[in-house]
Formats: structure tokens, sequence, C-alpha cells
């Protein structure tokens, strides 16, 4: 990813960059209940509202299960909503996040990934995130400060592009990126307002001269109609992300894809891995590339809808690759970033040998000797042609 | 309606269309008015949670049996001392 330096350098956290870009986005409503480690999206924004910055409602509620039950509300009246979350509090949302995406309500949520309990731990990992990696709504990953303030804009464009409007989650890494400061770049405040638009609601509630009817009981003569044009939905959600992601790049000069390669083309042996560990994996692959092995990354930044074909192809020459998960199923065969690249995998004539690992969970460090001991093992693979162990945890 | 035509997210997009679905289906008691007892209180059209009672200048008329779902709460709030509404089995 190209980061070039446009107006407005400033060092800001992940939290206080996001919290900036929903400023700048000025939503009509933001539902939202405050969790570790994305407390400070929510205390930034509110002062924002409470200094007259934004022209937001901003609705405080007992609950995360309230909050985006108020998202969905406010969102089916016309408005153009925004929220934030972590771990538990995403968890408590479960059953309404269906709902948003069920209902075709454009939201956007900021996820600062957290750990889920038991134990209780606030530092990071992605199970929050992939737990909900199947409730229809659209996920990006972002590797640093920047991506994070950037995806929050694209997210907007994407979810309400006319082909898709389902809801996007913008996930960054808890405390890793929520806490850290990153010279960032930011954009100003029309340049956005240009990018964004202004929100035009399909079928609002608020309408009151065409009243219409949300969630309303469907049977089975009409139920997997309604899913199959979601499903549609979000396979369409692939082509809006890349259109959005191309206009972001045409006009503030950061380029962006469904995913990022780092020293990719040539490599024999490679790591998938999401979000802030990719920036530790491409040190490891800066040393050993000094050393003359071909080492290389790829970092999904769409993860749903899954980019699987692009992916393939991404990878088909390379012969050995290990995916890192900082989540782990507990389904005794991998994580889910793991399923879906291996299964992506299945159709090229001659596939990548490709191990799963897990690393991280809970906030506990990957370090570069931690991605420079996967490597070695990728050579291993490649050298004996075998694989000695598909699943384990590393970082133990 | 074909089903390239369902409206996004189950969104249906216009009112009064619960009168276009018919509930008389779900009925097992069925309402009969005896008009000879019946004084218009309308009670029932008040009482009634489907609208299916039918009223007209001020005189109840009878029952939207498409859309009577035979709950009975008309015969019950029909005055003790009138009583015109008893609920009879659809089989009969």
């Amino acid at each position: 990813m190209a980061i070039t330096a446009t107006k407005g350098q400033v060092g800001l956290t992940g939290n206080a960059a996001v919290a900036y870009a929903m400023k700048q986005v000025n939503p009509d409503v933001f539902p939202a209940y405050p969790i570790t480690p994305s407390t400070a999206i929510v205390e930034d924004f509110s002062s924002y509202v409470a200094d007259g910055e934004v022209t937001t409602e901003l609705i405080t509620v007992e609950s995360e299960h309230s909050a985006m039950s108020a998202c969905i509300g406010a969102s089916a009246a016309g408005a153009r909503v925004m929220t934030a979350t972590s771990s538990q509090g995403l968890a408590l949302m479960w059953e309404m996040l269906y709902i948003a995406s069920g209902m075709r309500l454009p939201i956007v949520l900021a996820d600062v990934n957290r750990a889920l309990s038991a134990p209780i731990n606030i530092h990071c990992d992605h199970s929050d995130s992939m737990g909900a990696r199947d409730s229809g709504w659209i996920q990006l990953y972002a590797e640093t400060v920047q991506e994070a303030y950037d995806n929050t804009f694209m997210a907007v464009r994407i979810a309400e592009h006319a082909k898709v409007r389902l809801p996007a989650m913008v996930c960054f890494d808890g405390f890793i990126t929520s806490h850290a400061i990153e010279n960032i770049s930011l954009l100003e405040d029309q340049e956005i307002q240009d990018f964004v638009g202004a929100y035009r609601a399909e079928n609002p509630m608020l309408d009151t001269d065409n009243p219409v009817t949300y969630g309303a009981m469907t049977l089975p003569d009409a139920y997997i109609d309604f899913k199959y044009q979601q499903s549609q939905a979000m396979m369409r959600a692939k082509d809006a992300a890349v259109e959005v992601m191309k206009d972001f790049s045409k006009r503030f000069g950061r380029e962006y894809g469904l995913f990022e390669t780092y020293r990719l083309e040539d490599a024999d042996t490679a790591i998938v891995i999401l979000n802030s560990a990719a920036g530790t994996t491409k040190v490891a692959i800066d040393e050993l590339r000094k050393q003359g092995k071909k080492v290389g990354l790829l970092r999904p930044r769409l993860f749903r809808p899954f980019p699987w074909q692009e992916i393939a192809a991404a990878l088909k020459n390379v012969k050995a690759v290990a995916v890192l998960d900082r989540v782990d199923s507990m389904n005794a065969f991998g994580g889910p970033l793991f399923n879906e690249v291996r299964s992506a995998l299945y159709d090229l004539d001659t596939r990548p040998k490709i191990f799963g690992r897990t690393y991280g969970l809970g906030g506990r460090d990957y370090k570069v000797k931690d991605a420079v001991a996967v490597f070695e093992e990728l050579s291993r693979v490649v050298e004996t042609g075998k694989i000695e162990t598909l699943l384990k945890y590393i970082t133990l | 309606m074909e089903k390239k035509e369902f409206p996004i997210g189950g969104v249906i997009p216009k009112g009064g269309t619960a009168h276009e679905y018919s509930t008389g289906g779900w009925r097992k008691l069925r309402p009969v008015v005896n008009k000879d007892k019946c004084t218009n209180c309308l009670i029932c059209w008040v009482m009634c949670p489907d609208s299916a009672v039918i009223a007209e200048d001020g005189k109840m008329m009878g029952f939207d049996l498409d859309h009577c779902k035979g709950c009975g709460i008309c015969a019950v709030e029909c005055p003790d001392k009138v009583k015109a509404i008893k609920m009879v089995e659809e089989a009969e």
C-alpha cells in the first residue's frame, strides 16, 4: 500500500483517527455503548456532538443490543448511521446484526478487535468480528491507523452502494492499532463529503406520504427469496468495493485493493495474515529477503465478501502457504481464514501446500521471530514436499 | 408476484396491505349475530381487534369473514342483557 502524504499530517491513535473520520462523515445518528478498546471512539465522537462540530443525534443506550437496535431503527427511518464496539459488545449485538443485514440497512460499525471471554481479556484477537463473519455484514480489515481511517469512508460508500445496500464493519486491532499513535494524513471535510455524497435512503419510514413496513414475517413461500437477494448483494459487494477503492485512490492517492500483497510476485512461500500482524510479517520478509529467501505476504483487506478467485490467482505460483489466524474456530480444523484460503486454492491445477497456525490470542505478542519460524517451516515443506503439522498454535 | 419483484430487504413498500391478506382462514369459531336481539350499540365494532365488524350508518351489519379470526371477543363483549352474538363451529 502506498501511503502518499497529501495534507494534514498528524499523529493520531486508531481510535482518534476513526472518530475523526466519523466526524467528517457527519452521520445523522450515532447510537453507542462504549467498551474497551473502542471506548475512545465513542468518547471523541460525543465531544464532537457536544461541541457542535457535527449535526449527529447521539443516542446513549443501556447495552450494545440496544445500540444496534437503535441503529436499525434509525437506519430504517432513513438516517445515515454509524456506531463502534468491541468484543462482548459485538457479541451482545449478534441477533441484531442479522436483522440489520437482512433488512438491507447500510449501517457502518467500527469494530476494534478484542478477544471474547472467557477468560476475560481486553486485548487483541479476531474472535469478535470472526464470530460475526456469517452475519451478512461486509467486513474490511486494516493494518494501520491510516488504513482504518480510510476504510471508514470506503465502508460508507460500499455499504450504501445501490447494488449492495448491506451493513459494513471496519475492523482493526485493539490496542495495537486503536491506541498506538501513527503519523497519518488526513483528508479535508469537503473532500470527504464529496466522496461519500449525500445519503439517500430507500423506503425511509419517516416518509409518511409513502408508508412502508419493515420486519414483516416471511414464511416458506418468501424467506429463501429474500436470503437469495441478500446473497446476490454480497456477491456484488466485491465489485462495488473495487470500484470504491479505485475512486478513493484516484481522488486521494492512496492505493487500496481487495487484499495487499508484499513481495509476493516471485515468492516461493507466503504468509496470509490479517491486520496489524502483517506489519511484523513484512519486517521478517525484508530480513529473509536479504538472505536471498523468496518469501512474501498476502493480507486480505476485504474478508466479507471473500474474494476467493482473486486470492487463488495471487497465490497460484507460491509453493507453500501458511495462513495465520488470530482466532480459533474451535472446530478442531483451523481458523476461518485458513479454511477459506485453503478452499479457495482447491480448484487450482497445481495447488500450493498449505497449513494453518493460530497466533496471538488475547493480545499475545506476535514477533518477527515468530514470522521467521513460520517461514522456516514453510521452506521445509517446500524441500520435503510434506506438511508435518497441518494445524497448531504458535506464540505459546 | 414474480420472484424478481420481491422488495429489497423484505420491506412492504406500501400501506394497507393487511387488507389483501385473508386471515379468515385461521378461524375455528365463526361469529353469528341475531339481528332481532342486536341493539346496534356497536361495542363489538369498538372491541374487534381485526376491524372485522361491519358498521354502516350507526348500525351493526355483520362480519367481514375474510379477516375475522374467530377470537370471540365480540360475543363476550356483547352486553349481558343482549347476547346477540354466538360463536359456532366452522365445521357445522
